[in-house]
């Protein structure tokens, strides 16, 4: 005889009108968390009349010291298929930058080259909101330790849109230091 | 440090909240009570729309806007509301996993035999995040653009690479083709790492649940389609490098990280980020009190009893038995091995094991595969003592998990409690047991399904009272004499009333009796 097994367990209370509603308001407040926050409250990156100077360049910085030529009895001394003429350093000058906004400056920063021999590329990066309206930009580059004052100059009045993105680079086909 | 956190007021809330949810649909309705099955649920469905979109996508910097574009023509079409509702169980996901995340958090779920499921789910974490991200880019809209940009400048604050990953985002011109299959590989690489991720998350469990019920599958399908059509998801105009982005109808569930490190630093940012991170992949290692450090003894098994039936392999909480050569010799014969890494010392497994019946008749009873701390020949002797101890001829036996609702205000001159590592533990034989040796009735309390703290125990043991499990309860008991209650922790009232109801039906089937005899 198959056991009733009915009554060892209760049977589940059959959802009622309450337990719908509920079920209902459970679902729609989820909904609602997901929908709101997936779009609001508006998130505003940049507030109006603002516009954004991306000072970003990479350069890799002059050699620290001078090549020099090897001896004969220092080319012998090597093996033949490292007997290079001259022998240079590997590290290079870090790679200093200003900028001046209006007369302020408004970044001041030193690059160390990249790698382990520090013989690599510096790289600076930095991203300033200033006003949009007419500005004066100057921005100075400095990549030789053996240098005095700064190698590379730029100055230049520049019309900011508001939201508008200005970047300074460095390209050295075009001479040096750019804004766009 | 943190063991309190198992038994503070946040968890209390957190019960009461889920006892709640309970109470409108039954805790099979109750999403709080099946958390990573929903998560899974939500991925399936960023699998399924996310495979459509990938279909009309075009991959390439200056298509990719156009080609989303396209699909939002309509509220109504397919290709919109595929792309709301990939949004949305993106969103979803997120909402949903925090949640398990902080309910097993509450539960101390993350030491021992968990230790390998914790991680692994704290893996998932900025796996999922990555991937997340990366899907606002492949939209290349306003939104994407200030994404990508800001992803960038929050990856620049590691010095790894020899030029920042900003200067790709300086012109328009910057970004290529190129670039963009970088983000595609971000996008689709990283979350088919989440999925091996999740293969890995679930393997330290048997039996997981990998879907919700059916009725909380449509409830959540339906609530996301809903939504889509109600609140479709466009895009923000195309990406211009040379603007920048100024309002933005945000996503802040997903991309909450980004106005974070402009509202304070990048480096702050990795600091919170890499610190939360930490705690939680060292909780396991933590010493945090006596109880974290000192584990409970895990079954053992004795060759001679074990007849290698098996059935404890098949009903192990999480993979901790194995079958391997008896050492008789015999071919085919098998014994059961327990991995003690793997092992929650539940005591699920001799509630399974057939040896573990009381009524064996051998001198010293001894089942096939036992738990130290509380052995089925103990629990027999316990159940003996206490019905010829007790002051009431017909006493009720209480068989309670110890891990659910308290029973000692219920123990009482006509009650016998019956504490179990986890009402799994309990043989069926040890129902009728107590029934010939003297009880009016045996109610079995169990947490609820979903809120097993060995997960498959409130599961085995109603299949097994209700005759669809081995071993079963015999068909000669009674069922009127036996009542399975379900009954978390602070639900003691739920066992109250079960008890009262019992009292009830004993009292009125000794009546009925009483007047038959008359």
């Amino acid at each position: 005889m198959a056991a009733d097994n009915s009554t060892v367990v209760a049977s589940p209370a059959v959802p009622g009108a309450w337990a719908w509603l509920g079920q209902a308001v459970l679902y729609a407040l989820f909904a609602t968390v997901i929908g709101v926050f997936s779009q609001w409250p508006t998130y505003q990156h940049l507030q109006p009349g603002v516009a954004l100077i991306k000072l970003s360049l990479v350069h890799t910085g002059k050699l620290v010291g001078d090549c020099r030529q090897r001896s004969a009895e220092e080319l012998a001394a090597l093996p033949p298929n490292m007997r290079a003429a001259s022998s240079c350093p590997r590290e290079r000058s870090p790679v200093i930058v200003e900028l001046d906004i209006d007369g302020v400056s408004a970044v001041r920063a030193e690059a160390a080259p990249s790698g382990l021999s520090r013989d690599g590329a510096s790289a600076i990066y930095a991203r300033l909101p200033v006003d949009a309206g007419d500005r004066l930009i100057a921005v100075r580059m400095k990549d030789d330790v053996r240098s005095d004052g700064f190698d590379y100059r730029i100055e230049r009045h520049v019309s900011l849109q508001p939201a508008q993105v200005l970047v300074i680079d460095f390209d050295a086909e075009a001479g040096g230091i750019t804004l766009r | 440090m943190l063991q309190p956190l198992a038994n503070n007021y946040a968890l209390k809330v957190w019960r009461s909240i889920e006892q709640s949810l309970d109470r409108i649909g039954g805790p099979d309705l109750n999403p709080l009570r099946q958390l990573g099955a929903l998560a899974i649920l939500a991925f399936t469905l960023l699998v399924v729309s996310g495979i459509w979109l990938y279909a009309v996508l075009d991959t390439s910097a200056t298509g990719a806007y156009q080609s989303i574009e396209s699909l939002s023509s309509s509220r109504w079409s397919v290709g919109g509301l595929m792309r709301s509702t990939h949004r949305y169980a993106a969103d979803a996901i997120v909402v949903i996993t925090a949640l398990h995340l902080l309910r097993e958090l509450l539960h101390g779920r993350w030491r021992h035999f968990r230790r390998f499921s914790w991680l692994t789910g704290c893996v998932l974490l900025p796996l999922m995040a990555a991937s997340a991200i990366g899907g606002f880019w492949l939209n290349w809209d306003q939104l994407g653009q200030f994404s990508a940009v800001a992803t960038a400048e929050l990856l620049d604050a590691w010095p790894l690479l020899a030029q920042p990953l900003a200067r790709n985002f300086l012109a328009n011109s910057a970004v290529s083709d190129r670039l963009f299959s970088l983000f595609v590989f971000v996008h689709l690489g990283v979350a088919l790492l989440s999925l091996l991720g999740l293969w890995l998350h679930l393997q330290r469990i048997s039996r997981p649940v990998v879907l919700p019920r059916r009725a909380v599958i449509l409830a959540v399908l339906g609530t996301l389609v809903v939504l889509s059509l109600l609140l479709p998801i466009t895009s923000q105009g195309p990406a211009d490098l040379a603007q920048v982005p100024t309002e933005l109808s945000f996503d802040w569930i997903l991309l909450g990280v980004h106005p974070l490190m402009y509202a304070t630093s990048a480096g702050f940012t990795w600091s919170l980020v890499l610190g939360v991170g930490a705690v939680l992949l060292l909780l396991p290692f933590l010493r945090s009190g006596r109880s974290a450090l000192t584990r409970p003894p895990i079954a053992v098994v004795d060759p001679a009893n074990c007849n290698g039936c098996a059935r404890c392999f098949a009903d192990c909480p999480y993979a901790a038995v194995t079958m391997t050569a008896h050492p008789d010799g015999r071919p085919e014969s098998m014994l059961a091995q327990v991995d003690s890494d793997l092992c929650a010392s539940c005591g699920i497994c001799a509630g399974a094991c057939p040896s573990s019946t009381p009524f064996r008749s051998t001198r010293e009873l001894v089942s096939g595969i036992d738990m130290p701390q509380l052995p089925v020949s103990a629990l027999r002797d316990e159940l003996a003592q206490s019905l010829t101890g007790s002051r009431s001829a017909k006493p009720i036996v209480l068989f309670a998990c110890r891990e659910g609702a308290a029973i000692a205000g219920m123990v009482s001159t006509d009650v016998v409690g019956m504490p179990l590592l986890c009402s799994g533990q309990l043989a069926p034989s040890f129902v009728d047991f107590a029934l010939r040796d003297g009880a009016a009735g045996v109610l079995v309390a169990s947490c609820r399904d979903g809120g097993c703290e060995f997960r498959l125990g409130a599961r085995w043991t109603l299949e097994r009272l209700t005759s669809k499990r081995e071993p079963h309860l015999r068909t000669r008991v009674s069922r009127d004499r036996v009542q399975l209650v379900f009954a978390d922790k602070g639900e003691e009232a739920v066992l109250h009333a079960a008890l009262d109801a019992m009292r009830s039906r004993i009292g009125a089937t000794a009546a009925d009796a009483a007047s038959m005899t008359c």
